[in-house]
């Protein structure tokens, strides 16, 4: 995952890396791994600056798997802080990057909610109900969509 | 094989990455790995 070019620009560009070894820091590892409940490698966690954890990966994925997750993760972290129209145009960019993984439905049902907090505005979350109806479909984020049909 | 343009320049002080990526409005990426270094 991370020899791979984008994964590393991605990273140097959104994050500031620490890396948290089972051999080489044990220590920190032992320490991290019991604060963030940590028992399996590798597991990545984006903490946002007050160190709080805003999203989680655990296991291998492959890199657009993992790109996405990483995406995910920054968007997250911008609904978390309440910058609902970041968090939109990164869901969106999920979608529209890395559309068939398995972040891109989440990220499909994400970004009408954060629209829907920025705006206050019902319709946001029908018109995403009506993306489900013609993408991802079978997803669970469509299962949890299909209540907006009605807004 | 990796190449030294497709290194991240891993940290390992993790409380003083927290500090600096609240200054600079970003986020910590902690990974916890047995990869061979």
């Amino acid at each position: 995952m991370y020899p791979d070019p984008r994964v590393v620009q991605f990273v140097e560009s959104q994050f500031v890396p620490v890396r948290a070894h089972v051999k080489e820091n044990h220590e920190e590892f032992q320490r991290l791994g019991a604060k963030y409940d940590a028992q399996w490698t590798p597991t990545t966690l984006i903490v946002d600056g007050a160190g709080n954890e805003r999203h989680r990966i655990e296991g291998y994925l492959p890199t657009d798997d993992f790109l996405a997750q990483l995406r995910l993760g920054a968007a997250k972290a911008a609904f978390s802080e309440g910058d609902f129209a970041a968090a939109e145009r990164l869901f969106n960019e999920i979608v529209a990057a890395h559309p068939a993984t398995d972040a891109a439905p989440e990220a499909q049902y994400w970004a009408g909610v954060s629209r829907y907090k920025a705006t206050n505005d019902p319709s946001a979350l029908n018109a995403t109900f009506q993306k489900f109806q013609e993408k991802y479909k079978d997803s669970t984020w469509a299962k949890k969509a299909s209540v907006w049909g009605n807004h | 094989m990796a190449t030294a343009a497709h290194q991240i320049a891993w940290r390992h002080d993790f409380d003083r990455a927290l500090q600096d990526a609240a200054a600079k409005h970003q986020r910590v990426l902690l990974d916890f790995s047995a990869a061979p270094m």
